[in-house]
């Protein structure tokens, strides 16, 4: 029987689709899964696959037109087939676009996550074809065991629970897991500024970072008045805006010396503010955090989404889990995401879903600006121009490299005294990059 | 120092007081001429005379309630219940005058007694007679609960509750009389009210037991050691005032507690210790609180079933295996 071929979702936020090119013409024989056309979304050009066997009998929207989703463009059937009641159809039965493969299968992956990473811990893990997510196990609801003792022992060493694995009933943390990491089995957290390391272990071949892991919090009603009060002022998304100049000597410093060991590495000083993004967002959770109405989403891992200007407008590719990066790979996935966002060849899974944005406008010569933030995160940080400034070191004016950043905060997630902290922190850490080298 | 039964190590610390105390006298049934029920006051009508060693009806809720009154007169009386199970008969008095005259006196009255006699399980005597009921005394302000685990400290508790100025449930464990250890022949050898006695040290794991679940606990704390869990095994002793410190500090060392008693476990003084860990150590604590208890049943009388109901040392070292994540 013939079928209506629909104008698919392709990214989160589409809405309609131009048609950039059939792959197909009227009479080709098609299979499933085929590519049959590509096509224009808002962020990127997309191939669209057959979802039947068949032959393209007729193709309904040209090259170069648009569609709104769930209309059909093309009937694909058996060869010499009555297709008459369908070409007058405006919609397929459904009503409704399909979701198309790219979104479904980014849901599908970050659902079953934790329990596949569970599975692995207790059997041996099962063969898989696919690039395999790299995030720590965590529990169903969110929730982590931990024995009091056991807790009480971790705070007054230091030690990151989240680096553990307990060994308790139900993944419990009890006190021989916090003995063994601080007998220096597992990895511990240096004092000030405390940067929280994340255990990293190389990647095996074909795997993938997959988007972060998270937790969801239930909002708590304070936090529910916090945000309907704020959002009655300020819109749906009530920004704040936080702003602190930085000594920028050091981190120039570090990049130059990098890149001088390094020469292929081509560390830009937008890497290095990614890098140390990342690491302070781990030190401050609440602020890789979500508002999701009813939770507060809190993510493991720092999925850094780095403004891009292209000709059609800014898209965000994201770098995953940053935190667990080191500076060359992060250099070299933004220039390679960066490459193909003008060429329009992201996908949606790259340039959806960060935990946490910056923009970069030092290009263009801008000393400081505020950003827009990107729904539904939590806070994004934006950057002006790296220059000379007389400042006032020890009672003497010298002149030292200066920046400006400004990070706008989502006020139902995020406090002005949390974002200061992070900011805080944030500054630290570029005015003093060797803090990256101690969390071990 | 001289190995006896617990069963001795009380009649001398009844002979010893009643001739160190004009004061001191002993009533209740079966305990003059039949020389007890159980054998505990052997020999004390011809020592002590009919005047001081009396034989009582059946009726414990009218002796018992004789016993308050003669304290409050002056005396020093000791009061035997065959078992504790007839206990529940005199709880009015125990309960209502006893534990609460002093108060209620503004101080006028106080009443020196000592309610003693065998509790808990007993051997096939099925529901009505195998009880464990300190929990039901313990609830109760005004009155001092004591639950003896070896013969020296039968005796040394025992002298003590007879010199103690308030209210007393002395409980025995039945079938503990037999039971051997050496005891201080001193007449001074008191053990004071409100102290636990270590019985054993250890590092990774506090059995809290007391009465007849003390050598149990002794005995699977021996078991453990060979799976390299070393138990230690405390005794409060007496039930109120509870030493709760010793077992807090305990518990700072081990982060583990099992709880060991043979009585039901609902509001239970396993209950009260469970509570009292977890209000002062939550802190320190490794794993949950576990109790071993008697089934939440009345005794059987079955033989099988009667085992089952019981806490033994296998449930025991079960308990401290999983409070140890062993298992």
């Amino acid at each position: 029987m013939a079928t209506q071929v629909v104008m698919p979702k392709l990214s989160p936020t589409m809405e309609e689709g131009q048609l950039s090119r059939w792959l197909k013409k009227e009479g080709d024989k098609v299979s499933m899964g085929e590519p049959l056309a590509e096509i224009d979304t808002d962020k990127a050009t997309m191939e669209m696959q057959s979802l039947a066997n068949g032959v393209l009998l007729k193709i309904l929207v040209n090259e170069g037109e648009s569609a709104p989703l769930g209309d059909p463009i093309a009937i694909v059937g058996a060869e010499g087939e009555d297709i008459s009641n369908l070409i007058g159809a405006k919609k397929s039965a459904k009503g409704e676009a399909p979701t198309a493969k790219p979104e479904a299968e980014e849901t599908e992956e970050r659902e079953q996550e934790p329990k596949k990473a569970e599975a692995a811990v207790s059997k041996p893990a099962p063969k898989e074809e696919a690039p395999r997510p790299v995030t720590p196990p965590s529990r169903d609801d969110g929730r982590q065991l931990i024995s009091p003792i056991a807790a009480r022992m971790a705070a007054e060493a230091g030690i990151n629970l989240k680096s553990l694995q307990g060994s308790g009933p139900g993944g419990r943390i009890i006190k021989r897991d916090v003995e063994d990491a601080i007998s220096g089995k597992v990895e511990r957290i240096p004092t000030t500024p405390r940067l929280r390391a994340v255990p990293a272990r190389p990647l095996e071949k074909g795997e993938v970072y997959a988007p972060s892991a998270y937790r969801d919090e239930t909002v708590s009603e304070m936090r529910r008045t916090i945000a309907k009060r704020l959002v009655t002022s300020l819109g749906p998304v009530p920004h704040f805006f936080l702003t602190t100049e930085i000594d920028m000597e050091r981190a120039a410093d570090l990049r130059r010396a990098i890149n001088e060991l390094y020469p292929d590495a081509k560390i830009s000083i937008n890497d290095v503010i990614i890098k140390v993004a990342a690491a302070a967002l781990i030190q401050h959770p609440q602020v890789n955090a979500s508002f999701q109405e009813k939770n507060i989403r809190y993510y493991e891992h720092a999925d850094i989404g780095v403004a891009v200007a292209t000709e059609n407008g800014l898209i965000t590719p994201v770098v995953r889990s940053a935190d667990l990066k080191s500076l060359p790979e992060i250099g070299a996935e933004v220039r390679e995401l960066a490459e193909r966002a003008r060429a329009r060849k992201l996908k949606p899974e790259e340039y959806t879903g960060a935990t946490f944005s910056i923009s970069n406008l030092g290009m263009f010569g801008i000393d400081e600006f505020t950003a827009v933030i990107n729904p539904p995160e939590g806070a994004i940080l934006a950057i002006g121009a790296m220059a000379p400034k007389p400042v006032v070191r020890d009672g003497q004016i010298v002149v030292r490299q200066t920046m400006r950043v400004t990070m706008s905060c989502d006020h139902r997630v995020v406090d002005g005294a949390t974002g200061a902290q992070f900011l805080q922190t944030f500054k630290q850490v570029m005015e003093n990059p060797l803090y990256l080298f101690l969390a071990q | 120092m001289a190995e006896m039964t617990m069963r001795d190590a009380l009649n001398q610390a009844l002979r010893e007081e009643l001739a160190r105390d004009e004061a001191v006298f002993l009533m209740g049934e079966e305990v003059a001429e039949y020389q007890g029920a159980y054998k505990v006051t052997r020999g004390l009508l011809d020592e002590f005379g009919p005047k001081r060693i009396i034989d009582t009806p059946i009726t414990e809720l009218g002796f018992a309630g004789l016993g308050v009154g003669a304290a409050m007169a002056g005396l020093r009386p000791i009061v035997e219940f065959m078992t504790f199970n007839f206990s529940i008969l005199a709880t009015d008095q125990i309960i209502n005058s006893a534990a609460k005259m002093l108060y209620m006196s503004g101080g006028q009255f106080k009443i020196p007694i000592v309610f003693r006699g065998p509790g808990g399980s007993a051997y096939q005597v099925s529901s009505q007679h195998s009880q464990a009921l300190e929990s039901w005394y313990a609830y109760f302000p005004g009155l001092k609960v004591v639950m003896p685990s070896t013969p020296a400290d039968a005796k040394g508790l025992l002298k003590s509750a007879i010199r103690d100025d308030d209210p007393v449930i002395f409980i025995e464990q039945e079938r503990m009389y037999g039971m051997k250890g050496e005891v201080p022949g001193d007449e001074d050898f008191i053990i004071p009210l409100g102290v636990a006695d270590v019985k054993r040290e250890g590092a990774d794991a506090t059995i809290v037991a007391r009465s007849l679940m003390v050598p149990v606990a002794l005995k699977a704390a021996e078991e453990l050691e060979k799976d390299g869990v070393s138990c230690e095994v405390i005794d409060p002793r007496t039930i109120r005032p509870l030493d709760i410190d010793t077992i807090i500090d305990s518990v700072r060392k081990t982060n583990r507690v099992v709880v060991a008693e043979e009585s039901h476990p609902f509001c239970g003084v396993g209950a009260e210790i469970s509570a009292q860990i977890a209000e002062r150590a939550f802190d320190y604590l490794d794993a949950p609180v576990k109790r071993v208890s008697g089934v939440d049943v009345p005794m059987p009388y079955a033989k099988n079933l009667e085992q089952l109901a019981l806490p033994d040392y296998e449930k025991l070292i079960q308990a401290v295996r999983e409070v140890s994540y062993l298992d």
